[in-house]
């Protein structure tokens, strides 16, 4: 597919609506690009005027400032708010809750002002105003549970949308014991995408996968490109991988999409 | 002579009260030692939190035995204080009972109420024993965070409250009796459902055996009470106290923005903008960057670990603990607290600018407990009396980058690929948006 770059639009003396923040996980692992494609999928469809950064786009710093580099972390911020201001970027819409977090809290004390959506909340707005339609029983007779991402939940406070939108085309979510404000975290956070864990017991995938594994669901939606990548390995590493699938809400959405230029 | 009770109750009120206030002035003098932080913004959502959390114990009952059973108590404690106030007025005074015919009626429902409410905090104390000794609850066994003192600490505490309340209804039982039987002073007063079933242990004893009895508890409760008030700020249970100011200056932001450290900020903004002039240096004090001891975090992070109740909600509900690492967050609080003693106490003797060769990081805390956190929240979600262990955490962590460079060298790596690549693996930025392109 082809989507513009805001460098692009700028060229053409537009810009617009949206600014995809795509991510570094979106936009390098394979996991999270299919979720990156069908947001973009999901946005088109929805007739929203969006556009990338392409290669302007860098790291918001978060996984930097989590490790303790608060340098590094400043210094990213800065440029990435200078590259945003210069383009008057005012909306911003991201899969990623890392990239949320940073750039909705984090980046106004630096002077970055933007009003910034986490897919679900947008998704679901979109939904509601039936700017997309889904096929209500496109996953008909599967079972659904729901991971937190603790960027989007503990961190923001964002519980319900995801909810909401995976309401549309699932009857009911099958939630596992520890959800909400009490979901476990899938082990990524704070840096630990990439270091080995400090010696234990377990790793904390796999005590999150456990969790799943409990609720048995066909699919396990989740909203963040690192739940999705630690749930994942966690699912493989009991070798359920035939049975259960990791899912973005993105995806689920696209799949579900009532619309001839769905495939 | 006849003054001599009067007397030597106004001494002991005065010798509690008056050594208390000195601690409470240590205290706030060793929270003072903390950095500057703000917390004076949007005060009616202040109350409202305080009010909700602190008074209206909103996250306590989301553990709804524990939370019920804490509820019993701290109603008894806060209600029977009401109490006190009659006890210590009758001591100045040399009066009995001096509210009963003030209130009338009233004053029996009160008296009745608060023998109810004895008899809750003694019902809750032995849950709470039970729950203690009994070794099923995970984050009460008396080994890991709670080994020595802490769980000494916890077992003092409950004890103290059965004997306060065994007293407080033992004084109700031998005075009414004292009151059926018509003895001098002991007007009629008071309603005692709860105490009266301790007559049929009392009906033996001659008048004057009771009015000792019940003079030895009416002495021996308010000494006790006034003995625990002192013994608070050394004890987890200073908690029914700074509950309230710890959650009036809770962070209000959301819990996933991490606080900017200034001193970097001043650094990174001379680094961008070349034609900018450093502040003058204040004499001989180098900026830090991030904490490596508790001078280093801010005062709100200094009352939280003055606030702790040492419950571990946190730590059980921490991925990096429930996964066997050894971080624990109730720890991590711990250890400001007793490293904050510590130096306190040295500053106290030696000079407000004394210096001792220990450190937060590396003598309480280690480098290995720091890496294990996920930043998830979970602790800072689960705390009662909304504790951040997660800020200390990170304020830890940045010393260890960006003071002593030591982080684990995987997170070296990604902090060049950031640096290089705008991302924090090793991929080429011309790559960004391949994505769109592939299927
Ligand atoms: S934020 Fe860190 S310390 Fe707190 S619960 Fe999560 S992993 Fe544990
Ligand atoms: S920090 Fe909060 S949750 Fe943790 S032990 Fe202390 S009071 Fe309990």
């Amino acid at each position: 597919m082809t989507i513009k770059t805001v460098a692009e639009l700028a060229a053409e003396g537009k810009s617009p609506e949206f600014l995809f923040w795509v991510g570094c996980a979106g936009s390098f692992d394979d996991k999270a690009k299919k979720v990156s494609r069908a947001l973009a999928r999901l946005l088109t469809e929805a007739g929203i005027e969006f556009a990338i950064l392409g290669t302007e786009e860098t790291c918001t710093g978060d996984p930097a400032r989590r490790a303790g580099n608060e340098f590094l972390f400043q210094m990213m911020a800065l440029q990435n708010i200078q590259v945003l201001n210069q383009y008057g970027i005012k909306k911003i819409v991201t899969a990623c809750p890392h990239c949320f977090n940073t750039l909705r809290n984090e980046y106004p004390t630096l002077g970055g002002h933007y009003e910034v959506y986490h897919h679900s909340q947008l998704l679901n707005e979109l939904l509601k105003q039936g700017r997309i339609r889904v096929k209500p029983d496109a996953f008909k007779g599967k079972k659904v549970t729901y991971h937190d991402p603790c960027y989007l939940g503990r961190a923001n406070g964002e519980y319900e949308a995801p909810r909401s939108l995976i309401r549309q085309v699932f009857k009911e979510i099958e939630e596992m014991e520890r959800h909400g404000r009490q979901a476990l975290c899938c082990g990524a956070g704070g840096a630990q995408m990439f270091k080995e864990s400090e010696k234990g017991r377990k790793e904390v995938n796999v005590e999150r996968t456990e969790d799943v594994l409990r609720v048995a669901p066909d699919i396990v939606a989740v909203g963040c490109p690192f739940c999705k990548i630690m749930i994942g390995d966690g699912v493989k590493h009991f070798e359920k991988e035939d049975k259960i699938r990791v899912a973005d809400l993105a995806e689920i959405l696209q799949e579900a999409l009532d619309s001839p230029s769905a495939v | 002579m006849k003054y001599l009770p009067n007397i030597l109750f106004f001494i002991l009120l005065s010798a509690g009260i008056g050594f208390f206030t000195f601690q409470i002035k240590k205290i706030i003098r060793y929270v003072r030692m903390g950095r500057p932080t703000d917390r004076s913004d949007r005060p009616a959502e202040r109350w409202k939190t305080m009010a909700l959390v602190a008074l209206g114990q909103g996250k306590m009952v989301r553990r709804p035995l524990a939370g019920i059973m804490h509820i019993l108590i701290y109603a008894g404690f806060f209600i029977i204080n009401l109490e006190i106030l009659e006890i210590i007025l009758d001591g100045l005074l040399g009066t009995h009972r001096l509210f009963a015919p003030l209130l009338g009626e009233v004053y029996d429902f009160l008296i009745g109420s608060f023998e109810f409410l004895a008899l809750g905090v003694l019902v809750a104390c032995g849950v709470f024993l039970v729950r203690r000794y009994g070794g099923r609850v995970p984050r009460l066994v008396r080994s890991g965070d709670l080994k020595g003192w802490p769980s000494l600490d916890a077992t003092i505490i409950l004890f103290t409250e059965i004997v306060l309340m065994t007293l407080f209804l033992t004084m109700n039982a031998a005075d009414s009796l004292l009151q059926e039987r018509g003895a001098e002073h002991y007007v009629r007063a008071g309603a005692f459902p709860v105490s009266s079933f301790l007559h049929s242990f009392l009906q033996g004893f001659g008048e004057n055996t009771l009015i000792f009895l019940e003079r030895f508890c009416w002495w021996a409760h308010i000494i006790g009470v006034l003995a625990f008030l002192n013994y608070l700020p050394y004890s987890k249970h200073f908690h029914i106290i700074l509950a309230f100011p710890n959650t009036y200056f809770s962070n209000l932001e959301p819990k996933g923005k991490l606080r900017t450290d200034e001193n970097v900020l001043k650094e990174v903004k001379l680094m961008l903008d070349p034609s900018a002039q450093p502040e003058p240096v204040e004499s001989g004090s180098l900026p830090s960057f991030g904490a490596k001891d508790v001078t280093d975090l801010t005062w709100k992070q200094l009352l939280d670990a003055y606030s702790c109740t040492e419950c571990g909600r946190c730590t059980s509900e921490c991925p990096a603990h429930l996964t066997g690492k050894l971080l624990s967050p109730r720890k991590i609080i711990m250890s400001v607290r007793d490293r904050l003693e510590e130096l306190g106490r040295l500053r106290d003797k030696h000079g407000p600018d004394y210096k001792d060769d220990k450190t937060l990081l590396g003598h309480y805390i280690t480098p290995e407990e720091l890496w294990a956190c996920t930043t998830c929240n979970a602790c800072v979600e689960a705390c009662p009396v909304n504790i951040d262990p997660l800020s200390v955490i990170i304020d830890l962590r940045r010393s260890l980058v960006m003071e002593s460079s030591a982080a684990p060298a995987a997170l070296n790596m990604m902090f060049t690929n950031i640096e290089n690549n705008g991302a924090p693996w090793q991929f080429s930025p011309a790559d960004r948006a391949l994505w769109t392109t592939e299927s």
